[in-house]
């Protein structure tokens, strides 16, 4: 209460004196030089674009970048709370299925006149990342990165049953027997006597290591699991994409997909839904707890971490009844449509989606950063840390690739989908029930 | 109970003061007095105006409008208020609110009458009393957290222990039937002491000499219990149980930590409804027409909460 009362005095005063002398928290300085606010999420990827923002400067000596680093859980909160107190960063990363509520808020500079006066190539990046940040004309982001999923495995267990690198390579799967992928699965399952999921008297209940870990607070896209497999399938989310009005998470290839997972809990392959873990699933398999599951490319370093006891490998997707899918996902810096300094944070943005400032992040080998030229280099980078990550890049090259859904209403969705499909998995409704429930809702929101 | 007289007491002086009106010169005292205390008032006031009243009033307002946070507010009438009402998850989280509310306020306030009997009856020690409030003094999210740790399935120590009893991995926070349950024990870890030393500060002040007598009487430890000390706490019980009351509605962050509203909305309470709605879905408005529901009930529960407790001055008055 004292802080409060503390806090309307300074603005009060501030509001008093403003017109005159005092400066109340206006971040720039007088001495001719601009700061520009830079927000990101991911504290991995800090030190390298503290290392572009540094570069950056040293080039524009007028210009200073402050970054921000903001956890995932909080950033869109701050984010949101900043734009409307009128006082947001910058040059903030945006991400697919969060920029569209801000673009529609016109929040969001349109880039495509500076792209074009500037000619910068937009076929330089990976096929398919620039259309994502594209509206009616308009540009609301520059391509940054890219994630693309793979299975990530426990080789000493899998070793043990048996399993060998050649097979994981070929993995298939259909939601009907579950192909190799399923026989592998069950294969690395160990109950508590030490007895693998294919021993006639293999004990579900009494489960030591699971041999698949499915995510399921995985939000309307299942991009760390179901819709992976689920676009295998053959399933497509929604009419068209980017921009689509009408879902479709009534299709029974979905609930095919869904049911799979249900029954790989019901086998006692994968833990149950109300009995798994509040942990995230990549501690459980780096503890040795589970053998095989689905991960994206921007999680490499939390599994080739030195001080990860377990040994891991990743593996390609399996190959479904349409072929093998992995999403695609890429990240883009966008400048706040109020910015103070449209031209020096343009120039920022520039430089972020340049080869000077992409090299320098690929050497990090965090993460896949947008421009082909980079990629390459992000791959040798982990090459040579001794890291085998060609799978995730391997999709792209054989177009194996689809974007995520990006329509208005993200972020409504998200709990509508998620909340059927844990529905699903706990035994509370059917797949086709639940899913065409939950589609009904969503295409009301389109309304 | 003692404040009520105490605000009472100088306001029927006052009154008969000027009532008499004979002395010229008291009025204009009077009036000074006035003014001296809107002076003094007047930073509070201030302060409430600016930080309660406007922001409710505002609040009000934005209950009727689609407020976006980031477009300009347009005026919808009532059309959230109805929308409200084929909310089926709006009503799920008044229901799982309730539920949450009967399971803290019932384990909490049994568990803490336990407590302070017994310090009443058994031992003054202050280092027991210190101990008692470490829980309450620890900040609420480090609480979820070490719990969310401690009751994991798979790496959780609570686990690992029943496991030695043969009894299977229990998913304290992710199963739809423990969820709220668990939720509702942490907070109860957390706040049963600080509530058991507010009722053994209230028992303290019942007479010893009413224990004496009734132990030379032969009453048993139980008959004193119901007796004696039941009877006589009731105002401090009241006005505690008002306080956790609606100290109970306003989970928040305990969920926020450790279930986020699942599993399946298992534990999506009022609150953690109304964030959902303001913050990830940015629908200002329809938050606000919730936050005002909400408001509208906890004054109703608490008027009814007051008339019990004025209705229960203590008998040793």
């Amino acid at each position: 209460m004292r802080i409060l009362h503390r806090r309307a005095a300074a603005a009060l005063l501030c509001l008093a004196a403003t017109s005159t002398f005092v400066s109340c928290g206006s971040s720039d300085e007088g001495s001719g030089g601009t700061t520009l606010d830079y927000w990101l999420w991911d504290d991995k990827q800090l030190p390298a674009y503290q290392e572009c923002a540094d570069a950056f400067h040293k080039a524009n000596p007028d210009i200073t970048v402050k970054i921000t680093q903001t956890a995932w859980a909080q950033y869109w909160q701050n984010l949101t709370t900043q734009l409307t107190s009128g006082d947001a960063p910058d040059v903030w990363t945006n991400q697919s299925s969060y920029y569209p509520q801000f673009a529609t808020s016109n929040q969001l500079l349109d880039l495509q006149p500076l792209i074009e006066r500037d000619k910068v190539d937009l076929s330089a990046y990976q096929d398919g990342l620039a259309d994502v940040w594209a509206k009616d004309g308009k540009r609301y982001g520059l391509p940054k990165d890219w994630d693309t999923m793979a299975l990530v495995y426990n080789t000493t267990m899998l070793e043990k049953q048996g399993l060998k690198k050649a097979e994981l390579d070929k993995l298939t799967w259909n939601p009907s027997d579950g192909g190799t992928l399923e026989r592998a699965i069950a294969r690395s399952t160990l109950d508590t006597k030490g007895r693998n999921g294919l021993d006639p008297d293999f004990d579900r209940k009494h489960i030591k290591v699971y041999g698949f870990l499915p995510e399921w607070a995985d939000g309307s896209q299942g991009q760390n699991g179901w819709g992976d497999l689920a676009a295998a399938n053959g399933f497509r989310y929604l009419d068209k994409n980017p921009w689509g009005t009408h879902y479709k998470y009534d299709d029974p290839k979905l609930a095919e997909t869904i049911a799979w997972f249900k029954h790989l809990i019901d086998k006692g392959y994968a833990p149950r839904f109300d009995k798994q873990s509040t942990v995230a699933n990549s501690e459980l398999l780096s503890a040795g707890k589970g053998a095989i599951m689905v991960t994206g490319s921007w999680t490499i370093s939390t599994f080739t971490d030195p001080k990860v006891k377990e040994k891991l490998a990743f593996a390609p997707l399996p190959v479904g009844p349409a072929g093998r899918k992995s999403a695609i996902n890429g990240l883009a810096d966008s400048v706040w449509a109020g910015t103070k300094h449209q031209e020096q944070s343009w120039k920022w943005v520039k430089y972020l989606g340049s080869a000077d400032c992409q090299n320098r992040v690929a050497a990090h080998a965090v993460v896949f950063p947008a421009l082909k030229s980079a990629t390459r280099k992000a791959l040798a980078a982990h090459e040579a840390k001794g890291h085998d990550v060609g799978v995730f890049t391997d999709v792209t090259a054989a177009k194996e690739t689809f974007p995520l859904p990006v329509t208005e209403h993200g972020t409504e969705i998200n709990p509508l989908v998620q909340d059927a499909v844990q529905s699903v998995v706990l035994g509370q409704a059917t797949p086709q029930k639940a899913l065409k429930d939950a589609n009904d809702k969503v295409n009301a929101l389109f309304k | 109970m003692g404040a009520s007289t105490a605000i009472a007491s100088p306001r029927q002086r006052g009154g008969s003061r000027t009532g008499k009106g004979a002395s010229p010169g008291r009025p204009r005292r009077a009036r000074d007095d006035r003014r001296a205390a809107w002076l003094f008032l007047a930073p509070a006031l201030a302060g409430f105006a600016l930080f309660y009243a406007y922001p409710t009033a505002r609040g009000v307002y934005y209950s009727l409008t689609d407020y976006s946070l980031l477009n300009d507010p347009h005026f919808t009438g009532t059309e959230n208020y109805r929308q409200l009402i084929g909310d089926d998850q709006f009503w799920n989280a008044l229901k799982v609110t309730g539920y949450y509310v009967v399971l803290n306020i019932g384990s909490q306030m049994i568990l803490a009458l336990g407590l302070a009997t017994l310090m009443h009856r058994l031992t003054r020690s202050v280092a027991l009393r210190a101990m008692l409030l470490v829980p309450w003094l620890v900040p609420n999210v480090t609480v979820g957290l070490l719990w969310m740790w401690m009751l994991d399935a798979n790496l959780g120590l609570v686990n690992h222990l029943l496991g030695a009893f043969g009894v299977g991995p229990t998913g304290f926070l992710t199963s739809p039937t423990w969820a709220m349950p668990t939720v509702a024990g942490i907070n109860a870890w957390a706040y049963t002491g600080y509530t058991a030393l507010l009722l053994y500060a209230g028992m303290l002040q019942i007479p010893r000499h009413l224990y004496e007598s009734a132990s030379l009487d032969g009453a048993g430890e139980w008959r004193m219990f119901t007796r004696i000390t039941l009877p006589l706490l009731r105002p401090v019980l009241a006005l505690v149980l008002v306080v956790s009351l609606i100290g109970s509605f306003q989970i928040f962050d305990t969920i926020a930590v450790t279930t986020k509203g699942g599993p399946v909305g298992a534990t999506r309470v009022i609150y953690f409804y109304i964030y959902e709605q303001a913050f990830t879905y940015f629908h200002m408005g329809y938050a606000s027409a919730v936050a005002v529901i909400l408001a509208l009930l906890l004054g109703v529960l608490t008027a009814v909460q007051m008339r019990l407790l004025r209705a229960s001055r203590s008998d040793l008055a």
